[in-house]
């Protein structure tokens, strides 16, 4: 399948998105657009603001500048507009023993949706159909089971379908395999391929794993510290990385018979003390190896520009644009 | 000479449920051997069983031998002297293994107090110089593990395994739940540890690729039992058994095409020990299965080059059970 040629339309979009917490600038100005029938991961280190910035396209947290993109309208943050969005932008959690209430049934969990936005019609043939949709088959079988009678995937499944049930356009998927058996996980990824081919959705997949990405992804979103310093479609960024943070990610994917990983000391900064400059230059390899005076003098003083949202591939380092 | 030995070890939980079925495995001095498996499939049952922590009503049988001395044959005292000095554990999740209202110095001081006739004077130095050892400021013995990020607290957990200067090293999914850069953190500590220290390591992850880029050798098991055995760069790049071949492919390689929109993933879960197939246990989610697979029990087998499968079809020469789907 192309990796460029999906869908025209912008299902869901960031633009000049800052959410701060205190003086913590988790989402510190984010361009980001998912294209309907498209799949993109946003990775990054745990700490880089990939969870909030997924929080706030689900509109669960405000921004404090910059607006989140529903089609062509901005996201309003009145109650019953709110509301509307989320039936169309749909999350799924990780860790679907945390997600699932022990005492609800496996109905009684998909159906909660419906519930909530008050959605009359046949409710057993809407949670039989998204069980369906959702590969429990067949749904009846499962109406009356509990969460701990289901093994680690089947649970993922209840949760997926508990979002589908609402026919959403979007699905962000915080992790959705992290908590799974290896042997499961790829069930699961192929589930979401399958949603989006059957069902156009469009899916935004927080995670981790850069394999994951390799699997599933049309397009990768590269996170460190509240900003994307790396964006484009999955195979360039992969394979030919740009941005100093995303091979260093790459370097260190457990395999064998590679390249010499560059292991980076120390985890992702504190949100709140943002270097000045570029804000990956403290634990860059490349600005510690030896580089042109020019070049390091814009690391140390002037932050690269914010990456813009469309299709390309794009870095945000001084050194690439050198 | 090996270091750890098991012979034949079985282990069955109460309730007549078989978490271990006859598991031979061996480290050798300076050895790095992988356990590959996930949820259920005894691996960390094998850990217990190593330093006799299993629960009062587990059965065990078959041999545990560390260097050369039976286990399950020694008096609680040396028992106790062998736990932390000649074999320790990391165990997964730092944050809950941890005490959280005691400073971490005090957390590595207490078992070398407790093993050796060091003054506190003496076991204070001993914990500064762990600490370093793993990659942390010796002052950091002063702080609570709150205030630690996960990845020095796993490298905590690293430091509490060494105290006591033992020669083999357990670490049961010692880099899950950590980040990517973390976990590349941790695994490189563990390699130099290794090396520096002569160490003898038993790495257990359900990360296949984790364990080939980190082992000398690598078992997989399935349902108790090893399915497959050998170098750990040949299992994950050549499996001979198709339960291994899934795992590898759970992680894909970036830029194998064969996994690009490609997941590779089993169909259903693995048995609960207690309720398992007949014939080969794992038949019925095999991609490559025949019809004998379902009555045949299949023991492990020679494949050469220090190579053990339990496949029916693990010697066909054209079976790539690596991209099979």
């Amino acid at each position: 399948m192309s990796e460029t040629s999906r869908g025209a339309g912008v299902a869901l979009g960031a633009h000049g998105l800052h959410v701060r917490f205190g003086t913590a600038r988790a989402v510190d100005g984010v361009e980001l657009e998912i294209g309907s029938g498209e799949i993109v991961a946003l990775v990054g280190e745990s700490g880089c603001g990939k969870t909030t910035l997924a929080r706030s396209l689900l509109g669960l947290v405000r921004p404090a500048e910059g607006s989140v993109m529903h089609g062509d309208h901005p996201l309003s943050y009145a109650r019953g507009a709110l509301k509307e969005f989320r039936r169309h932008v749909q999350l799924v959690l990780q860790d679907p023993t945390g997600s699932l209430n022990p005492r609800h049934t496996v109905y009684e969990a998909v159906a909660e949706g419906l519930r909530i936005h008050g959605i009359s019609g046949d409710e057993e043939t809407r949670v039989s159909e998204a069980l369906a949709k959702a590969g429990l088959r067949p749904p009846e079988r499962f109406f009356l089971r509990y969460p701990h009678e289901l093994s680690g995937g089947q649970r993922q499944r209840v949760v997926i379908a508990g979002a589908l049930v609402l026919e959403p356009d979007v699905l962000v998927a915080d992790e959705p395999v992290s908590s799974l058996d290896a042997s499961v996980r790829g069930e699961i990824l192929a589930l979401l391929l399958k949603l989006r081919a059957e069902l156009g959705l469009s899916v935004l997949v927080v995670t981790h794993d850069l394999g994951l990405a390799w699997n599933i992804a049309d397009r990768v979103a590269v996170m460190y510290l509240g900003r994307i310093v790396e964006t484009g479609p999955t195979a360039e960024v992969l394979l030919a990385p740009r941005h100093p943070y995303t091979k260093a990610l790459l370097s260190v994917v457990p395999e064998i018979n590679k390249l010499e990983p560059v292991v980076l000391v120390g985890e992702t900064p504190d949100p709140s003390r943002i270097p000045a400059g570029c804000r990956f230059r403290p634990r860059c390899p490349a600005y510690a190896a030896v580089l042109p005076k020019e070049v390091a003098a814009r690391c140390e003083t002037e932050p690269p520009a914010v990456l813009p949202a469309d299709r390309g591939h794009h870095a945000a380092c001084h050194l690439t644009e050198a | 000479m090996t270091l750890l030995e098991l012979r034949d070890l079985n282990v069955t939980y109460a309730g007549d449920v078989p978490a271990v079925r006859g598991v031979d495995l061996s480290v050798a001095p300076g050895q790095v051997l992988g356990i590959a498996g996930e949820s259920g499939c005894g691996k960390s049952t094998i850990t217990n069983a190593v330093l006799r922590l299993l629960p009062r009503s587990a059965k065990v049988g078959g041999q545990v031998l560390l260097d050369g001395e039976d286990v399950y044959g020694m008096s609680f005292g040396r028992l106790r002297a062998v736990r932390w000095a000649e074999a320790s554990i990391v165990f997964q999740g730092a944050l809950h293994s941890l005490n959280a209202v005691q400073r971490i110095g005090r957390q590595i001081a207490e078992p070398i107090l407790l093993h050796s006739k060091a003054t506190r004077k003496e076991a204070d130095r001993r914990v500064g110089e762990l600490l370093e050892q793993v990659g942390l400021p010796a002052r950091r013995a002063r702080d609570y593990p709150h205030q630690l990020s996960g990845g020095q607290r796993q490298r905590v957990m690293v430091a509490l395994a060494l105290a006591c200067g033992p020669r083999l090293l357990i670490a049961d999914e010692p880099t899950t739940a950590l980040d990517v850069m973390v976990q590349a953190q941790v695994l490189a500590l563990l390699s130099s540890l290794v090396r520096d220290l002569g160490l003898s390591m038993v790495l257990i992850s359900h990360d296949l690729s984790v364990l080939g880029s980190t082992c000398d050798r690598v078992a997989v098991m399935y349902a108790g039992r090893v399915v497959e055995q050998g170098p750990a760069t040949a299992v994950f790049d050549d499996p001979r058994h198709p339960y291994s071949a899934a795992l590898a492919g759970a992680f894909p390689r970036i830029g194998d095409e064969r996994f690009r929109y490609s997941p590779r993933g089993l169909p259903g879960d693995p048995p609960f020990p207690g309720d398992l197939p007949g014939g080969c246990e794992f038949h019925p989610r095999c991609p490559v299965a025949l019809d004998k697979c379902a009555t045949t029990e299949v023991a492990l087998a020679e494949l050469g080059d220090g190579r053990t499968s339990a496949c029916l079809r693990a010697t066909e020469p054209n079976l790539d059970l690596r991209g099979a789907r």
